[in-house]
């Protein structure tokens, strides 16, 4: 089960702001489909080597080339605050 | 009281040296203007994928190489999830469990690991911006963002800050001569967090650890050592626990500070990277990264040692700087199978050196890459100027001068010798009238020598340089002294 | 003259090259139908032939394969400053300064882009209700879903907006959407598309495929799609099937074919209509030639749970890029500062089911439950993949209805997450293992599509085509049954100056 403080831990990880009536539905939510998905846990596994996915040993590196970059202004072309030369946050000392 | 010994263990970043980033195409210039070095993939723009940069597998596989560690089979990759602005996609590729190289060692220090990964951006403190009404803002330059970088990490093998900090200078200068990364800590190519705990002598069990980040020069880390080191054990002597923390050494002030964030704790969340499926390394990447590895400064000061029979401290002086180990060894084949190579040594290691330093100004390590091969001074010159002070054909003095001409001038030594006239003045007899004049000119110094004090002789060496103007030697007039008296 | 509309994409090509029809007549007459469309199926139309093209000189010609056949385009795929913004708040006016490899491919082949498709956000749903552009509606019946998450663009084909759409499936984004609107959908072996440009939902699952009125059609388009590897993406492998290259099929028997049905898996959820339908198709199947038997997947109803922490495991990572600095919508944070940038950018950007699964894939991840939860999927995607190739041995196909029911009534599950996911039960474990899978329409229920699944192992892309033209050619299924009546007048092409187009529903 998946309570509040649970909750607002996975939040925090995910940099998500959930209001305070976002959080009991969303524990609800999660509980039940976590509780779904307990099935998992009947196999036995034991020994067996998990999957990340279908591909091993078929791609190749990337030679050591220059490829050409985005000209600044197409750079920050889309950002929300971009300043002249870069692209501006709010700063993490303040 | 308890006595408490330090263990140390270091993460070292190091900038690799390739023409391109770690995950795309775009060319690493630093200095260049903000943001002028981005693309799509290391904007972390949706949609967009990383492809390894095979050089940067290969210069990670050298210092594996380097180090004696076991070279991974395969390439395989984790994220490593945290946010921050200078972190396009929230998160970094990394390695995780299959690192790069595992084990190795350097000198007095074993190696955990070394692994390769991207370099986070630049963030610059922009000051009070308009846009966020009177709020402080930062600027996120992504150029550096995805910079290929391999991690070091030593085992807690380190006993000292001094012992760090030499082990760091003796780490950068086999990076430097293996060719894999600039080193340059000022650039931040090279950078240092060191894990610091105390425990009581004798004991085995590890005490709480906390991290200090980023020292970005010797000097730094062994103030910042020492510091943690005084702050961790003032904490245990009045009774009180290491928190185990990650903390930020400010040299100005020489306080320490903490970097714990109040945003939530650690928790990295490290998983396989799907976007890029496991693979074997290249053979010919692997082969490629063996035969690259050159003689590296450990090996060639053992062999100046062993082989050349020089000693310790000039072994290490010039095995340490590669340049000057290689003018030493193309010196010693001017010379010929003759040549003292110990005096060599010397003449290199000190009096050249110290010359060709004073041409330059010293940078902020105390460090120079002085180079004689780019002075005046050809090995062919100094191997006959080594020469002709061995063979007692100039005194040292007269040396020192030659090799103040060379310097500033270039040159054959002979043609100064005999320009300047420094030549020695010969044996015995062309000396012996000069000593016996300075002998009767000084009765008083005569009468003291003869009882078996040997001070004054001082001044009739000085008497017989003043008449030879320098080029008589000093043990010669001595020698010559005691003969005339019969001492 | 035939009406532009009527023609497949084959012969909307071919048309094309004779000089019978104009790339302008035939981009207009779908550009009027879209811009009169009611289902919401596009988030923005094309102006002109070159949309999306950039400044590449790469004007459509007339040589190429694809020359002027206007394609729906999910909104996922990034295309050079055209809007992008995978149906979320988050990217709502995003454009993006380059494109993605699988549509570059098909615009090399001279296809156009008449506009993106509506879908569910960041391709996480079932039923295309998941979007900041709204739902989309079925052209069967308007008050159903099409299906998701690439709804939009199952929709435009099956209401006659597009010869053609491309999609991508994830976890059955292409074949669910395909059955529930009645057209056919493929979704290629993991690997033999390039996923660079497409906005990632779950990197190791993540494939597109075109979505058609026809089989022909599906793998004409797969094949201009697909290719040698793409630098830019180590998750493309190419084309690594038959010498040859994809074939447009023309197989009119299954004689020597043996399908496997797996029959466990089937059990409760699949409705009688439905399963009346696919028992219908499999005789027709073996009244072609094939031999039909029951399969075993002993791993495969643990599939689901598998999915549903994989798949949101990689996307909650995935979607962490989404900050509000280098582009996308930034949430009005006042004094805020760093960590309220991230928050309500995140929290106002994204919708409730990509809430959801980036918790629930945080969650997963997370220190003290990785082993439970991730690493106890993967291992269980270990076991899916070794049931797909001990049955492969046995039979060439697996046959499967694509979706346990016919489309449902909007809104009808959308409070109900757990409900929502057995849509896919049984089109997970084919995204698992990677394999290639089509879904065909066979028949109605209800009134409503009802979707036949073909898989195959890795790289049969092939046999399945052969298999679902030769049924397709049988079953005679009308594709053009729910098509939208014609607009009421043919309009000139909008002028260049709306050069937004339709910009949100
Ligand atoms: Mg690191
Ligand atoms: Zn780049």
């Amino acid at each position: 089960m998946i309570d509040r403080d649970t909750v607002l831990h996975v939040a925090t990880l995910s940099r998500l702001e959930l209001h305070d009536d976002e959080i009991e539905p969303m524990a609800r939510e999660l509980s039940a489909v976590l509780g779904h998905l307990e099935t998992i846990g009947e196999l036995d596994l034991d020994g067996v080597e998990p999957t990340t996915g279908v591909l091993e040993d078929r791609s190749p590196l990337r030679a050591d080339e220059p490829t050409r970059s985005l000209p600044r202004e197409v750079a920050l072309d889309q950002a929300p605050d971009a300043s002249d030369d870069g692209f501006r946050v709010p700063s993490p000392q303040a | 009281m308890t006595a408490y010994e330090t263990v140390i263990g270091l993460e070292i970043h190091v900038q690799l040296a390739t023409r391109t980033k770690m995950f795309c195409g775009c060319e690493l210039v630093f200095g260049d203007p903000p943001n002028t070095h981005t693309c799509p993939v290391c904007l972390g723009m949706p949609g967009t994928l990383p492809v390894v940069n095979a050089e940067a597998i290969r210069l990670g596989l050298m210092i594996g190489a380097a180090f004696g560690g076991v070279l991974a089979e395969r390439l395989v990759f984790h994220r490593k999830s945290y946010f921050y602005p200078d972190l396009p996609k929230g998160y970094q590729i990394s390695q995780f469990d299959e690192p790069l190289v595992a084990g190795g060692r350097l000198g007095d220090v074993g190696l955990e690991r070394v692994h390769v990964e991207e370099d986070a951006a630049k963030l610059t403190h922009a000051g009070a911006s308009g846009r966020i009404g009177g709020s402080t803002s930062s600027v996120v330059d992504y150029n550096r963002g995805g910079t290929p970088l391999a991690e070091i990490v030593t085992l807690p093998e380190i006993r000292s800050a001094e012992q760090a900090s030499s082990w760091l200078r003796l780490l950068r200068e086999t990076l430097r001569q293996l060719g894999v990364s600039d080193v340059n800590m000022e650039e931040g190519s090279l950078r240092c967090d060191a894990n610091i705990s105390i425990r009581p002598v004798g004991d085995t069990e590890l005490g709480t650890k906390t991290e200090l980040k980023n020292m970005n020069s010797f000097r730094f880390i062994e103030q910042g050592i020492n510091a943690e080191v005084a702050r961790q054990t003032a904490l245990v002597e009045a009774g009180e626990r290491v928190q185990q923390e990650t903390l930020h050494f400010d040299p100005r002030t020489g306080s320490i500070t903490s970097l714990r964030s109040k945003e939530g704790s650690h928790d990295y969340r490290y998983f396989p990277e799907p976007d890029m499926p496991p693979v074997a390394v290249p053979d010919e990447l692997l082969q490629s990264a063996l035969a690259a590895v050159p003689e590296l400064p450990l090996e060639r000061a053992e062999r100046f040692r062993t082989e050349l029979g020089l000693h310790e401290e000039s072994a290490r002086l010039l095995a340490f700087r590669r340049a000057l180990g290689d003018y030493f060894e193309e010196t010693l084949g001017a010379g010929g199978a003759s040549a003292d190579k110990q005096q060599v040594a010397n003449w290199i290691g000190n009096d050249l050196v110290r010359r060709l330093e004073a041409q330059r100004k010293d940078d902020e390590a105390g460090e120079t890459d002085t180079d004689p091969a780019q002075s005046k001074v050809s090995p062919a010159a100094l191997a006959e100027l080594v020469a002709l002070v061995v063979d007692k054909k100039i005194n040292r003095k007269a040396g020192e001068q030659v090799l103040d001409v060379l310097v500033a001038e270039g040159g054959r030594p002979q043609d100064v010798v005999e320009a300047k006239g420094l030549a020695a003045v010969g044996g015995a007899d062309e000396l012996r009238p000069v000593v016996q004049a300075a002998l009767d000119a000084n009765p008083d110094v005569v009468e003291k020598l003869r009882t078996g004090n040997m001070k004054p002789i001082g001044a009739i060496v000085g008497a017989v340089m003043k008449e030879t103007k320098g080029r008589a030697d000093g043990g010669e007039v001595t020698r010559i002294t005691r003969e005339i008296l019969g001492l | 003259m035939t009406d532009p509309i009527s023609l497949s994409v084959i012969d909307a090509a071919s048309a094309l090259r004779r000089g019978d029809l104009s790339q302008d007549e035939l981009f207009t007459a779908y550009r009027d139908r879209a811009a009169a469309d009611d289902t919401n199926s596009f988030t923005w139309l094309a102006d002109d032939l070159r949309a999306g093209l950039g400044d590449r000189d790469r004007a459509p010609g007339t040589d190429r394969p694809l020359a002027g056949v206007p394609l729906a385009v999910k909104d996922l795929f990034c295309v050079t400053g055209v809007p992008t913004a995978s149906a979320s708040e988050l990217l709502r006016g995003y454009r993006p300064p380059y494109t993605a490899t699988a549509i570059d491919r098909l615009q090399h082949e001279g296809a156009t882009i008449l506009g993106k498709t509506n879908q569910d956000e960041f391709a996480m749903g079932s039923s295309n209700e998941n979007s900041a552009f709204g739902p989309v509606l079925n052209p069967w019946d308007r008050t159903k879903v099409p299906g998701g998450s690439s709804g939009g663009s199952a929709a435009a084909v099956a209401a006659g907006l597009a010869p053609a759409a491309i999609g991508t499936d994830t976890g059955g984004s292409v074949r669910q959407p395909a059955a529930l609107c009645g057209v056919v959908g493929l979704k290629p072996t993991y690997g033999t598309v390039s996923r660079y440009g497409m906005i990632a939902f779950a990197s190791s699952l993540d494939q597109a495929g075109p979505i058609t009125r026809t089989v022909a059609d599906a793998a004409v388009l797969f094949r201009a799609m697909t290719g040698p590897a793409d630098r830019n993406d180590m998750t493309s492998i190419g084309w690594a099937g038959q010498a040859a290259g994809i074939e447009v099929p023309s197989a009119e028997r299954l004689d020597g074919v043996r399908i496997g049905v797996p029959t466990a898996l089937l059990g409760e959820g699949v409705e009688p209509g439905v399963r009346a339908a696919f028992d219908a198709a499999l005789r027709t199947a073996e009244g072609l030639g094939a031999t039909v038997v029951e399969v075993e997947l002993p791993h495969a109803r643990h599939a689901l749970a598998a999915y549903y922490l994989l798949a949101p495991a990689e996307a909650s990572s995935n979607l962490a890029r989404f900050d509000g600095v280098r582009y996308g919508n930034r949430a009005d944070i006042g004094d805020g500062g760093l960590v309220e940038l991230y928050t309500k950018t995140r929290h106002d950007g994204f919708g409730a089911e990509v809430k959801r699964r980036i918790m629930l894939g945080t969650y997963a991840l997370s220190s003290g439950f990785y082993d439970a939860y991730y690493r106890r999927a993967q291992q269980v995607r270990t076991k899916i993949v070794e049931d797909f190739r001990a049955v492969h041995e046995q039979v060439d196909l697996l046959a499967t209805p694509t979706s346990p029911t016919v489309a449902w009534g909007l809104g009808e599950r959308t409070d109900d997450p757990v409900a929502m996911y057995q849509a896919d039960v049984t089109t997970l474990p084919q995204s698992l293992a990677g394999v290639p899978a089509i879904s065909i329409p066979c028949g109605l229920s209800e009134g409503l599509p009802v979707g036949l699944q073909l898989s195959g192992a890795a790289f049969s892309e092939q046999r399945i085509l052969d298999a679902a033209h030769a049924l397709e050619q049988t079953l005679g299924f009308d594709v053009t049954a729910a098509w939208m009546p014609a607009p009421p007048a043919s309009r000139p092409a909008p002028s260049a100056s709306a050069s937004t187009g339709k910009d949100a529903a």
